[in-house]
Parts: structure tokens; sequence; C-alpha cells
């Protein structure tokens, strides 16, 4: 019987990141691990995540991965990349929060300095989600890390163009945000073009759903995103990120199950969202990233 | 939707005295102006007056190629201007068009293959242009077959139902939106469709023309047309032809759904 290969007429975009060690994302010409079909120079990438502080929420076993490094973020960043090999670095500023430690954008500053500093991966930063509080730090942040290429977070429809100039000239790439909902991604993407953005500097974020905690329907929008991109949707085609770490250590099951409960749920939340077509992944915990390191060996080579 | 621009054609004035003058900004103007407002190719017709058509073709293609590589539909009745423009076509040409006369079909399915063409099949004979849908659809048929025969990929024919005026040919409109609808039952991949969307508003009020384009364009759109021949400088024709692609799914929705479009 013949195989019928779907041959698609656009192509996502090409988002180059970082300024010592370069990585390039997206650039799909077909969907990623159908043989035959994806045409994807760029493997799907994996970020682990550091925060400025260190995050009291978290269970034990997330934070016992790290040890002393949770108290320098320096430190921390380069632990994940020397010894477990994050491809990216998602820097998340939550001591600005103003119901956390309410830092100045001056402080975040100097921790973005000690990270950029300790490691030459490319940075993924991202604020509290206190909007207003994150313009303010963003924006200084953004300009201390000046021609560093990062990947800065995270634009809405409601708050996004205070980032975006900050990110415009400042020669960072964003993550624009949508609440799983294609119509508003698209929305989003044309106002933050319209604001003479480039539209190879942008990636989408559709806000992540955990196994259990929605996974199917962020899953089905993110493929719709994809499909939308390639048959020519030019507002839909970018690379995709999922903060697929910070949401299975959210739920209840890794909080409270035995001690492998969260490295599973966070496994197959970042194993299900590598096959809707993202292309960053933000991990948390250190066996998680291997495993889903593997699987994206094993799915690119096809066990070979 | 596959737009293509209608206006380089000698009935327009401005192109008639271009072509007599030699004047070649009128022609560049046009092209790139189509092209802003969203055209995928330019029809290029040298006009029912021109005293020397191939002359007049050879000079209308070579200035539009001056200024872009677009595709170009060759919109002539005779024989020999069809071949010197195809001939002079560097992107995928058009041609504008086939009927179903046995000669025609043998000449001009001859030429869509020996140039990659794709071809507008006008449902009509030499005994005219059918009253209904059903006359319609036997001669879209003879032309999908005579397609078969010369080899050339289905999807390449764009079937055009003939609209004719409304102030003289009213039952026409409805007859042809109906052959839009059946020409997909003929073959599978099915033809496209296409019309010659201006021709419904001729000789009509000049205050209406636009109206009844954009009101037959949309339903048009609705019973599955797949490329146009149209005024892609009239804006409200524009968004009433975007605005039906998304309401038929064509295109996902945002709040600056027109812009998106022309984004592309």
């Amino acid at each position: 019987m013949e195989r019928l290969i779907e041959k698609w007429q656009d192509k996502i975009s090409e988002v180059t990141l970082g300024a010592k060690k370069i990585i390039k994302i997206g650039g799909e010409t077909g969907i990623y691990f159908i043989e035959g079909e994806d045409k994807c120079p760029n493997p799907p990438r994996v970020a682990m995540e550091v925060w400025d502080m260190e995050p009291e929420s978290w269970p034990e076993v997330l934070k016992s991965s790290f040890g002393k490094a949770l108290k320098d973020p320096g430190d921390w960043a380069k632990m994940c990349v020397d010894k477990f090999l994050a491809d990216l670095i998602c820097l998340r500023l939550a001591s600005t929060h103003p119901d956390s430690k309410n830092t100045s954008g001056e402080e975040a500053g100097k921790v973005l300095e000690k990270v950029m500093k300790a490691i030459s991966v490319p940075l993924i930063v991202i604020g509290s989600s206190a909007p207003e509080k994150d313009n303010e730090v963003m924006a200084y942040c953004a300009n201390i890390a000046k021609g560093q290429n990062c990947l800065f977070g995270i634009a809405t429809q409601a708050n996004y163009k205070t980032l975006t100039a900050a990110c415009l000239s400042a020669g960072h790439a964003i993550i624009s945000e949508a609440p799983i909902d294609i119509n508003i991604a698209k929305q989003l993407n044309i106002l933050i073009c319209d604001m003479q953005f480039p539209a190879d500097k942008i990636v989408i974020h559709h806000a992540t759903g955990a196994l259990g905690y929605g996974l199917e329907y962020t899953y089905s929008i993110m493929e719709r995103t994809r499909l939308a991109g390639l048959s020519g949707d030019k507002m839909l085609s970018m690379p995709m990120i999922s903060f697929a770490g910070q949401e299975s250590w959210r739920t209840k099951e890794a909080k409270t199950g035995c001690m492998d409960t969260g490295i599973l749920w966070e496994i197959a939340t970042g194993s299900a969202y590598l096959n809707s077509g993202v292309d960053i992944l933000v991990m948390n915990h250190p066996k998680a990233v291997e495993e889903i390191k593997k699987a994206i060996n094993n799915f690119t080579s096809r066990g070979a | 939707m596959f737009i293509i621009g209608e206006r380089i054609n000698g009935m327009f004035k401005d192109v008639a005295k271009a072509i007599k003058e030699k004047d070649k900004s009128i022609i560049h103007d046009l092209a790139l102006k189509q092209i802003s407002c969203g055209a995928n190719a330019l029809d290029v017709n040298v006009g029912p007056a021109s005293a020397n058509p191939k002359e007049a073709m050879e000079w209308l293609v070579k200035t539009i190629k001056e200024v872009t590589d677009i595709s170009l539909a060759i919109d002539t009745t005779k024989q020999d201007v069809m071949e010197l423009g195809l001939g002079l076509c560097e992107s995928k040409p058009i041609i504008n068009s086939v009927n179903a006369n046995e000669e025609k079909m043998k000449t001009l399915f001859g030429l869509a293959k020996k140039y990659n063409a794709a071809i507008i099949g006008l449902a009509m004979d030499k005994a005219g242009i059918p009253k209904d849908s059903e006359g319609r659809m036997e001669l879209a048929m003879k032309m999908v077959a005579s397609c078969m025969e010369y080899g050339i990929d289905i999807s390449e024919l764009y079937l055009d139902a003939v609209i004719l005026p409304v102030n003289v040919a009213q039952p026409h409109a409805k007859e042809v939106l109906k052959t839009i609808r059946d020409s997909k039952l003929l073959a599978d991949p099915s033809p496209k469709t296409v019309l010659g969307l201006s021709n419904v508003s001729q000789g009509s009020s000049a205050k209406h023309k636009s109206l009844i384009n954009r009101t037959f364009l949309a339903m048009a759109i609705a019973n599955g047309l797949d490329a146009a021949i149209l005024d892609v400088t009239d804006r409200e024709l524009m968004d009433t032809l975007i605005t039906a692609e998304l309401l038929m799914e064509k295109q996902l929705y945002c709040d600056s759904y027109l812009d998106a479009y022309r984004r592309k």
C-alpha cells in the first residue's frame, strides 16, 4: 500500500537564541517524528528552570536534586548545564513578585548578570506573573542582557507593549502567551508585529496544562497551531514553548505522591508536548530532563 | 482563494493608452498595485481594439516581467498570441481560456501540456453559453475528459461556469452557483472552479457594481469557489472575500483577521 506523505506549503520560522553559544529552534517544514515528513532542521530543546530565590514551594524530591546550588542562581544554572546537560536555562525572577520578596529590577538584574556569567548557553528570562511589576523588572533586565539574544517572557494580550518595546530595543526574542486560545494567540502575534517586532523572534506559549490538568486541551491547540503554521498562517508559524516542569510539579499528585510520581508526571507531560510540536520544553527535575532528552534522541533517530 | 487581478486589460482606457504609447509606468504601477492588494496572478489581455495583438502581448508581458515574476494569465482567443505569451512566461502561466469546442480543446490542452500551464475552461461551446446548470455541467465534463486525455493533472483545470450580467441574464446567477457546487463531483481529485467576477455587474449602474460583485463573490465562495478574476484593488470586495473565506473556515479567526490575511 502506498504511504501518503503530507506536503505542507509553508514552514515554521527559525528563531536564533543566544550570543556565546547559539541555538536555533523551529524551521520545521513538517510534523516532528513522522518518517518522511519531518524535515525539521532543529530538534526540540530542553531548558531547565532556575529561580532567583530558593523555591520554597518545591517538593523535597525536586529540591534535593540541586542541593546547596539552589541558594545561588549562578551555581544552580551552571549545575543544570554542566551536570544535567540543559540546552538552555530559564531564569524565573520569582522573588520580584509583590507577594514574595518584592525585589527590585536592579536586584533582579544583578542575578541575571550572575547567571549570564556562569553559563554560555542561551537564556530564557521570565518574570513573576505580576503584570505591573513585570513591566518594570523585565524592561530593566532586557537592557542588562542587551546583545545576549535571550528569550524574554511573558507577553499577554492584556500586557504586551512594554515587554515588546524592551525586547525590540535590546534585540531579544519574546514569548507570546494566550490562555489556551488559538484565536487570541494569533491576535497577540499580530499586535506584537504591529509594533514592528520581527515575526521570526516570537515564540508561542499556549498556557501549559499538565497531565490530568488540561493536557489534552493544550495539546490539541498546539497541534492546531502547528498545522495552521505549516498551512501558511504566518501569524501562527512560530516555534512553541511549554512549561511542562512547572505545571507538573504544581499537581497534587506530584506534591503528595510517592517519590517518583512527580518525575513521571513531568516525563509524561513533556513527552506528550514533544509530539504536539513543541520546540522548547522547560523542565525541572534532572531525571525527567534525562528521560526527555533520551526520548527526543530516540524519536529523531527512530531507535537506530 | 487564488486571486487573479483583472486590471491589465486593453478594455480599460489607461491600459489601451499605455499599449498605444508604450508607457511602461502605467503597466508597472498596475502590476505592483494589484500584487500589493493581494493578487496571486495577473490577467494580461491586450484588448479587442489592439491593432497588432502579438506585438502588444509581447510588450505587456515583458513590461510586467520587469517588475515582478508573479504568474500571468494569458487572456486571448487567438492561438498565436496565446503561444507567444506562454513562451515568454517564466513563472507557471495560466491559459485564459479554453472552452468545450473540440478544436479549441485540442489546441489549448496541447499548449497547457507544452508550457506546463494551468488552464481556465469556460462552460461554453460553439452554441454559446447554456442557460442552466445541467448544460454547463455537460460542457464541464467534456473539458475534464479532454484534460485527462492530454495527461494534464485535473487540479490544473479551473472550470469557469461563466456568469452573465445580472441586468440582462438574471436567471444565470443561481445556475452558475449550482455549477460551482456540482463541479466538485466531476472527478477526484476535483477540478478547481473560477469566475470572471466583474461580468456579473457589467452594464449595471456604476453605483451598484461593486456591491453586486462582492455579494455574488460571497455567494460563490459559500458554494466552494476556488479562484476568481476580479478587481483586487476594490477594498470592500477584498474585505468581503476575506470574510467569506473566514466564515468557510479557510482561515483561523482572530480580531484582526483582515490584517492577518493581508500579511500573507
